[in-house]
């Protein structure tokens, strides 16, 4: 009896959850879709942004994005790597493990502001597209390092043994065996990785995004405008309330559809690796 | 005394050692799982070695390719001779004599990648770069392995699309591929149906002709119908060794006897 009462109680939540899903993005679909055109996508805002398109925006949260998965990539594999094939102290692993964890969880503004400290004034990068998007890395590297050592530690152990009884040394089994096997996984945390650098706003609100920019951004060290603070800015700035608002919903819904996307990518990804290889027999 | 006669009797039989192991100990951290082991393992034989679980077949024969080596905590004393050389000893070139000394482990374990790339796997880490060479040698080892004719059409398909018992010729396939010496078989039918097994007790008798083949097993009349010798094991002792033949109609061990009869606890 209380077990069907708990069943359905959490039955009841995760409809409930999925409802304020479709509520949330249904709200921002209705608000925004009629704005939405090829026209809004590609074209600079104009009339201090309360007409145009979200252009420099899309430019800019594409750059950000790409950039950051670049600098994560390197040291998140390397680490996970690390920590997964070669550290044999169990205690060690967990401390580290933990700690990952926790900076995981750690506010994004707090990851926002160390990046002001160190890549804008330390490094004297300014307000610009490398600073944000080293900061954007900092803020997707725990989880991107999390999801690779669940992908490396995916890979059975009998597989590496096969290899080594061959004569291969580790570094060989690795680069031939085990990054081969954990790489759809591997891609899987990229993408995800992705999605959350795209909608994030707070680390890049004093490393890199600018409210406004005549032209798109020309170098690693122009500020560049970007999708989540241009919300935020159309939202809370400027003349005309009424019209920016609508821009502003129409932005969101593009944001939405491009973490979205990415989602459903990952959880294909997934899914085919699945079908592919079963690493149960 | 046992011993002696079974050197005595082993001797008559004039075959040529390939492995000879001496006074080995083998411990996981303070626990001695191999206790004081000599025997001689001769060349293109097939030894068995047979004994309960636990009793530490598997970490004998991993000694022998030196699998013990990602053991941490782990500790070996005494010599395995192969060819004059002590294996034991920290100078050993592990790559070399692990292409000399392969190993077919229990369960099935292809690479998820095509079936051409698993034969080719070993001679890749050897240095092969020649295509034509790889696919010639791919080609011979999977008629060996009585593999050729269900997968010749099929060589850049997933290993996974293959059967339990085809993966199974596959991983012998990929370990006979660089041409070893010696081939190390753990249980590899544990985990097979009758058919198969069948089809690679009849592929293990065929491989004898070139190598040293040493394979644990549980299944007695499996021993009984591969072996040339046949070691039994009982917690981390070897009681008895000899001719497969002696060992099963005449054991001189009461517990030898009580295993392979199965009246054993
Ligand atoms: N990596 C390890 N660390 C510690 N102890 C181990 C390790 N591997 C095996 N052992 C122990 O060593 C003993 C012998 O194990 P081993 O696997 O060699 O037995 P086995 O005869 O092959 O058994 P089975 O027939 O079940 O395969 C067992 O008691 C086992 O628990
Ligand atoms: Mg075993």
């Amino acid at each position: 009896m209380k077990k069907v009462l708990f069943n359905h109680a959490i039955k009841s939540i995760f409809f409930l959850n999925i409802l304020l899903v479709i509520l949330i993005v249904g709200f921002i679909f209705i608000k925004g879709y009629k704005i939405i055109s090829l026209k809004f996508l590609f074209t600079m805002p104009y009339n201090s942004m309360t007409e145009g398109g979200i252009f420099p925006a899309l430019v800019g949260t594409f750059l950000l994005t790409s950039l950051s998965i670049i600098f994560a990539l390197p040291p998140g594999v390397i680490t996970a790597i690390y920590l997964n094939e070669y550290v044999k102290n169990k205690h060690l692993i967990n401390i580290i493990k933990i700690s990952i964890n926790t900076l995981a969880g750690v506010p994004s503004v707090v990851f926002g502001l160390f990046g002001f400290s160190v890549f804008v004034k330390f490094f004297g990068f300014g307000v610009s597209l490398l600073s944000g998007a080293f900061t954007l890395s900092i803020v997707i590297l725990p989880i991107f390092i999390s999801a690779t050592i669940e992908a490396l530690s995916a890979v059975p152990y009998s597989l590496r043994e096969a290899s080594m009884a061959l004569g291969a040394t580790k570094l060989y089994t690795i680069r031939h065996t085990v990054l081969p096997a954990a790489f759809s996984s591997i891609m899987t945390a990229i993408i995800l990785s992705t999605g959350r650098a795209a909608g994030e706003t707070a680390p890049i609100l004093f490393t890199a995004a600018v409210f406004f920019q005549k032209n798109l951004p020309d170098s690693l060290f122009s500020p560049v405008m970007a999708l989540p603070y241009h919300i935020y800015a159309l939202m809370t700035e400027g003349t005309h309330p009424e019209k920016q608002v609508a821009i502003a919903y129409g932005s969101a819904l593009v944001l939405i559809i491009t973490v979205l996307f990415l989602i459903s990518l990952a959880v294909f990804l997934r899914e085919k690796r699945r079908r592919y290889v079963n690493f149960k027999h | 005394m046992l011993t002696l006669n079974i050197k005595e009797e082993l001797n008559k039989t004039e075959e040529k050692t390939k492995i000879k192991v001496k006074d080995l100990n083998f411990y996981y951290g303070p626990k001695q799982t191999l206790k004081n082991i000599s025997m001689d393992i001769y060349e293109k034989k097939v030894t068995a070695i047979i004994g309960p679980s636990g009793c530490g077949k598997s970490t004998f024969i991993r000694l022998f390719n030196r699998m013990d080596e990602f053991v941490l905590e782990s500790k070996s004393e005494g010599e395995i001779i192969i060819d004059g050389k002590n294996i034991l000893e920290k100078d050993t070139d592990l790559i070399d004599l692990r292409r000399r000394v392969g190993m077919v482990f229990q369960k099935p374990n292809p690479f998820p990648k095509t079936i051409m790339e698993n034969i080719a796997y070993g001679l890749k880490v050897n240095g092969w770069k020649d295509n034509f060479q790889i696919e010639t040698r791919v080609i011979d080892s999977l008629k060996k392995s009585a593999l050729w004719e269900e997968v010749k059409y099929r060589l850049k398909e997933n290993a996974y699309g293959l059967s339990g018992g085809q993966q199974q010729r596959l991983c012998i396939a990929r370990c006979i591929a660089v041409r070893p010496e010696i081939i190390l078989f753990d249980e590899p039918c544990a985990s097979l149906d009758p058919i198969s097994t069948a089809k690679i007790e009849e592929l293990i008798m065929d491989l004898k002709k070139d190598y040293t083949i040493v394979i644990v097993t549980h299944n007695m009349q499996q021993a009984a119908r591969i072996s040339d010798y046949t070691a039994f094991f009982l917690m981390g002792e070897m009681i008895e060794y000899g001719l497969t033949k002696n060992i099963f109609e005449n054991p001189k061990d009461k517990r030898t006897e009580d295993y392979i009869t199965g009246r054993f606890g």
